[in-house]
């Protein structure tokens, strides 16, 4: 076992940051505030004072600017790192990202390569309203081409950022705001976390959850709740849902015979469902019950902390599903 | 600026290989063997001639929908070019990209592109990655009119402007975005006083003109290579043809004013300009034409004797392949 230390989410991201930079000088970071700064969130803390300015570049905000900026220096041979910070700005980059960063490497037949992280902050942290709490990542699942990281802990994210920085091709690096303080042991020597690989957060025999980012804490919390009423829980975080760990979920389903999935989105349309389609048409006999889904109201996200805790799933509400998905 | 024999003649080739591969790709076009549909640069050729010409394999270029010139005159092979748009195999991306998505790492050109404005910040970073690199290329956006009121103009050089990027953005003003008049969507027609905007210098030239073009462009491209950011050039040309192959391109504009514009012909008039002061003898065109033309007629041969694709290779390249 590698040795580990305590250390917060928000810092093991800049450690990855910094291992990668130091190791690779193709690597730049572009971002509003990300510079002296370092970041609203202190994501990019210390790495312009170590790289100085040509590689950690404070931004206009331009986020589609940033990204195409971001693809033409990977068609080029860089390896950019673009933070817009919060996902929700990421909508205002949505054209490179989709029409050039995800589709180049597929219509130039292999000939480039677009080695990009977007990289941005999602979910709703003490009442910041519609425009700052989006969880928006089904929309990049559904598009070929890009990859979609969804860090739940201090070592995933670190470990999964240097995975998404070696990658060759696009990745959107989604990370969670309630998280960026909280610590987690974190591996001492280098590593990285493989995608595609489903993380096994908690063994259980009654139910499966399924859950995304944030959700997964939620679901753990749940899980801990429901122990003492004698129900087994178990709850898997896929890491990355593009790609996805199939194999991990539906071995969970074929033990359990229960799936619940948890999901900070909203519920039409979102990746739930398509987890929900894969395990219905590849396990549907190891079935006990239908498969349920804990989804966000499919309302924007309203301001108002009493309307935004009727609309998100929660530790409570979580507990509660289970409890009625046992009893179906 | 010298201009030599050499040079008149070098950028005449450029343009007969830009107008020839146009036509004749129009010709297959019609006859109904190639799919999609194609915007021809026929009219424009001047604007890729003369910026190309200072630029070397290691250079990049962000192209448009209306990019085959731009991509023959940045040095992708014809042949390879005739056959991406006609959708086959032996095309330069296996005809997965067709006209619209013309790629070539091994001449920097990072592709022709469907949608309006988006290679704009693209050259920007290409200009980015060149300056960390530190070898002295440089990055050439090309765009239309069309592009100039889209978010992608204003961002992509303010970028360029506020990192003193070595881009160089070159607006092809054909007076129409596909069949919108300039002057009905915008209150400023003058693409080139919009560099003021960002701090950069903006040039107004005669783009039908190939051996201004050739001067400023020599000029904005030195001034990339030598660190001193990036500049706006707005070329005034105008299409000879529809905006894409099968609109007649009359509707919205005048037969006079098309006939108009016909009588600046780019390659016309380098080509009566140097008669006339005898620089360069007539033979020595002709020369060159037939050259060009069975220089095409070779990359249409190339392209026609591709097979056609094979259904399997569909899913491949959706992503990059896995480092060992």
């Amino acid at each position: 076992m590698m040795e580990t230390r305590e250390i917060s989410y928000v810092d093991a991201g800049v450690e990855a940051l910094q291992e990668e930079m130091r190791r690779d000088a193709s690597i730049f970071y572009v971002g509003q505030g990300i510079g002296k700064r370092g970041g609203n969130f202190k994501q990019s803390r210390s790495l312009w004072e170590e790289f100085g300015d040509l590689r950690v570049r404070d931004m206009p905000i331009s986020e589609l600017g940033q990204v195409g900026m971001g693809v033409g220096a990977a068609m080029a041979g860089a390896r950019p790192i673009v933070d817009i910070v919060f996902l929700d700005m990421v909508m205002e980059a949505m054209g490179q990202i989709v029409e050039q960063a995800a589709t180049i490497h597929y219509t130039s037949n292999g000939k480039f390569q677009v080695p990009l992280v977007v990289r941005a902050a999602m979910g709703s942290v003490r009442c910041t309203g519609p425009h700052h709490s989006r969880c928006f990542y089904s929309w990049f699942a559904h598009i070929p081409g890009l990859k979609v990281v969804l860090p739940a802990s201090a070592k995933d994210v670190k470990g999964l950022m240097k995975t998404a920085i070696r990658d060759d091709g696009p990745v959107i690096f989604i990370e969670h705001k309630f998280f960026y303080n909280k610590k987690g042991p974190v591996p001492s020597g280098e590593y990285a976390i493989p995608f595609g690989q489903a993380n096994v957060c908690r063994k259980g025999k009654d139910v499966t959850i399924l859950a995304m980012s944030l959700m997964v804490w939620h679901a753990v919390e749940a899980a801990a709740r429901l122990e003492q009423e004698g129900i087994s829980v178990e709850v898997i975080d896929p890491r990355t849902i593009v790609p996805f760990d199939e194999e991990t979920l539906l071995e969970s389903v074929r033990k359990t015979g229960r799936l619940l999935i948890v999901d900070e989105a909203q519920e039409f349309c979102g990746f739930s469902g398509e987890a929900a389609a894969i395990v219905s048409s590849k396990a549907f006999d190891d079935l006990d019950a239908p498969i349920r889904r804990l989804c966000a109201l499919n309302t924007p996200h309203p301001f108002n902390p009493i309307l935004e805790a009727a609309m998100l799933p929660s530790v409570d509400s979580i507990v509660d599903a289970v409890r009625r998905l046992v009893a179906s | 600026m010298e201009i030599s024999p050499d040079l008149v003649l070098s950028l005449y080739r450029s343009m007969q290989r830009i107008r020839k591969f146009e036509l004749r790709l129009q010709e297959v076009y019609r006859s109904g063997a190639m799919p999609g549909f194609i915007h021809l640069y026929v009219g424009e050729e001047a604007v890729a001639a003369g910026v190309c010409a200072h630029l070397s394999r290691e250079d990049y270029v962000t192209s448009t929908h209306r990019g085959h010139g731009h991509a023959i005159a940045k040095g992708v092979g014809m042949g390879e070019t005739f056959a991406e748009i006609w959708g086959k195999p032996i095309g330069v991306n296996g005809g997965r990209g067709g006209s619209m998505h013309i790629y070539d790492p091994s001449c920097g050109f990072l592709g022709t592109n469907g949608i309006v404005g988006a290679g704009i910040p693209m050259a920007s970073g290409a200009g980015m990655a060149a300056l960390l690199r530190g070898a002295g290329q440089v990055a050439v956006s090309f765009f239309g009119d069309g592009a100039v009121n889209n978010c992608a103009f204003h961002e992509g050089i303010n970028l360029a402007g506020a990192l003193a990027l070595p881009v160089v953005f070159v607006c092809e003003n054909n007076l129409y975005a596909t069949e919108t008049p300039f002057n009905r969507v915008t209150a400023n027609t003058n693409v080139a006083s919009r560099g003021a905007a960002y701090g950069i210098p903006g040039i107004h030239v005669d783009g039908n003109d190939v051996l201004e073009i050739y001067r400023v462009a020599g000029e904005a491209i030195e001034r990339a290579r030598g660190g001193e950011g990036p500049t706006l050039i707005e070329c005034a040309t105008y299409r000879h043809l529809g905006h894409f192959e099968g609109d007649p391109g009359t509707g919205y504009r005048s037969k006079e004013e098309i006939a108009e514009w016909k009588q600046r012909d780019p390659i016309e008039r380098l080509v009566q300009g140097a008669i006339e002061s005898g620089a360069v003898r007539e033979s020595d065109f002709l020369g060159v034409e037939r050259e060009v033309d069975a220089e095409v007629e070779q990359a249409y041969e190339f392209a026609k004797a591709g097979d056609e694709a094979d259904p399997g290779t569909v899913a491949q390249f959706v992503y990059a392949p896995e480092r060992p």
